[in-house]
């Protein structure tokens, strides 16, 4: 009896030590043929670049990559304390007051944001003002914008949220008392999508990804929220998503792999587009962190 | 043959050899190793939520004062991390959800252990076990796709509300609360129920005077277990009150909850920021609570020993 469990105790300290070394061999093998990559953050970013990381292990044989949610804060967190390899943001980190000079910004890809309401309130088109007014709770009512007698419901995001700041600063023009005190909080875009498909009077903001035939993407001053005109960046409300990367990092060549990976045009023109997201390689402008738009050579 | 394995059974049991020793050891040393990994865990726990919770005040610099007022702007300027209505949504959903549960849950109990014994336990007890099993998000959808709209029509507001969560929670904290009676007013003895009876009492006489008022330590233990539940609860709450900063000062608007507020932004907010540190100040808050919960179920059993 003793002899067994001395038995068990040395085999299992025997295969841990292996584990132990193996994966220390990985890691310093780097990008060579394995390695062990670990990506943290943004929700929304997490369904695609699952996908992508799986297309990536199939036709790296060896390779791990780990992606798990959390938000864009995490994720921003993790890239610069390096308990992850890459952090998934839904903003510049800049943006979320991070020190960014530590920090390499690789943009993967690119999503567009609109507001999305209730079929039932018979508005296809607003100003900007209009929405303005709506989110500050001025406009109360559709029929003071042209639609039903209706009263208005605002489903939002969470304070601090990537959707509700690009929305807010792209959409609302950084409107600052933007605080409809009534109004409905989810967290989940597919929540928000029932919620705004279900609710009379509703109106919302969503990812182009998550547009359904349940509810109406509203035109802003005529301009309709559709790939094309984000390209030129005519509809204003979209952002970058990131992929930051710590400059002393310890994974470079593989991250470095993953993240071209990501870019080639095969991923790009069918993963990203298939899955409602928009190819950074299509945009024809560039953004900054603070917002100024120029031409991309 | 048999006698041979009785004289080794008659040896072994004589002289308690080595290895029997060693296993009273090894059982000894397995126990303590596990509580004392439960202790620690435990206290590093405390330690944790408290250190993060208190740094809002002792660093951040957020007075008391404004963690307990009404005006939470977290990303205003200046930001402002009044959590007053939260607490008060928490306890509001709390309070009423046990208001629902507790006579329902204390009838049911009744009826299974007093009324129909054979039959109400062989359906009730089954069902209220099936209960327990149902993740909370599922009770949030169903809150999502049949409360809501339900109460959107009755009463003519958005639907997601105060009573929207009371409603569900209720639901889920039915089967804590009944299950607990049943094991009380089951452990009466059978003596009670005969000298009420031999005293010309009828059922319900005994039931109502002696039953209940004999158990009741017992019945609000399993109250007050509920309340823990239904105070901790995140998920399906979240889903269903429509997580507005409002005050809950109406039954039909759209409120929030300490723990909706904390599952919403702890994601997207920045560790070792102000904002993140709040949440982890009204975490603090959530723990006391519970152990004031616990504190009171403490009170209460003891007190009905003392009986």
């Amino acid at each position: 009896m003793w002899k067994k469990t001395l038995a068990t105790i040395g085999s299992m300290v025997l295969v841990l030590s292996l584990a132990v070394g193996c994966a220390k061999g990985n890691q310093q093998g780097g990008g060579a043929a394995g390695g062990q990559l670990t990506a943290v953050g943004s929700t929304a970013m997490q369904p695609l670049v699952e996908e992508a990381a799986n297309q990536f292990m199939s036709e790296n044989p060896g390779t791990q990559i780990t992606v798990q949610g959390g938000g864009s804060g995490a994720g921003l967190s993790a890239a610069l304390n390096g308990s992850a390899d890459i952090g998934n943001s839904d903003l510049f980190a800049e943006e979320k007051q991070k020190d960014p000079t530590k920090l390499v910004d690789h943009k993967v890809f690119v999503v567009g944001m609109a507001p999305v309401v209730n079929p039932k309130v018979g508005i296809d088109n607003l100003t900007q003002q209009q929405l303005i007014d709506i989110f500050t709770g001025k406009i109360k009512n559709w029929k003071e914008v042209g639609g039903v007698d209706q009263k208005i419901v605002l489903v939002n995001r969470p304070e601090n949220s990537g959707t509700r700041s690009t929305f807010v600063k792209y959409a609302l023009n950084g409107a600052n008392e933007y605080r409809g005190k009534d109004s409905i909080v989810q967290d989940s875009s597919g929540t928000v999508r029932k919620i705004v498909a279900e609710t009379p009077g509703a109106i919302g903001y969503l990812a182009f990804s998550y547009f359904d035939k349940s509810i109406k993407p509203v035109k802003l001053d005529g301009v309709e929220p559709t790939n094309e005109n984000v390209y030129t960046n005519k509809w204003k409300v979209w952002a970058y998503q990131h992929m930051y990367t710590n400059k002393d990092g310890k994974n470079k060549e593989l991250e470095e792999k993953f993240i071209n990976f990501i870019l080639t045009p095969a991923v790009q023109q069918n993963l990203v587009e298939k899955m409602g997201y928009i190819p950074v390689t299509k945009m024809k402008v560039e953004r900054d962190a603070q917002g100024n738009v120029k031409e991309k050579k | 043959m048999e006698n041979r394995a009785t004289s080794q059974w008659a040896t072994e049991l004589l002289r308690p050899d080595k290895k029997q020793r060693r296993l009273e050891l090894k059982g000894r040393l397995m126990t303590l190793v596990s509580a004392w990994v439960i202790i620690l865990t435990l206290f590093s726990l405390l330690y944790f939520i408290a250190s993060k919770g208190v740094s809002t005040f002792l660093f951040d610099g957020v007075p008391l004062s404004q963690f307990f007022s009404s005006e939470w702007a977290p990303t205003g300027t200046p930001p402002s991390f009044g959590t007053l209505p939260f607490i008060m949504g928490s306890f509001m959903v709390t309070v009423l959800a046990a208001v629902i549960s507790a006579p329902l849950g204390v009838g049911a109990a009744i009826y299974m252990t007093e009324i129909a014994p054979s039959w109400g336990k062989k359906v009730l007890q089954p069902v209220i076990e099936l209960l327990v099993g149902i993740p909370s998000v599922v009770y949030g959808f169903v809150g999502l796709t049949v409360i809501v709209p339900f109460l959107r029509d009755v009463t003519g507001g958005p639907g997601f509300s105060l009573l929207a969560g009371v409603l569900v929670l209720s639901v889920m904290i039915l089967p804590t609360i009944t299950s607990i009676a049943v094991d009380t007013l089951q452990s009466i003895p059978r003596s009670m129920r005969e000298a009420s009876y031999a005293l010309g009492a009828t059922r319900w006489q005994t039931i109502s005077r002696v039953l209940v008022r004999t158990s009741l330590p017992g019945l609000m233990t399993g109250v007050v277990l509920g309340m823990a539940r239904a105070f901790g609860e995140a998920l399906a709450v979240q889903m269903v009150i429509g997580n507005a900063d409002n005050m809950p000062t109406s039954l039909i608007q759209p409120i929030n909850t300490l723990t909706s507020v904390i599952t919403l932004h702890m994601g997207n907010t920045v560790p070792g920021t102000v904002y993140n540190d709040a949440l982890w100040s009204m975490a603090l808050i959530l723990l006391l609570m519970t152990l004031v919960f616990i504190v009171l179920i403490r009170w209460m059993t003891r007190r009905g020993e003392a009986r």
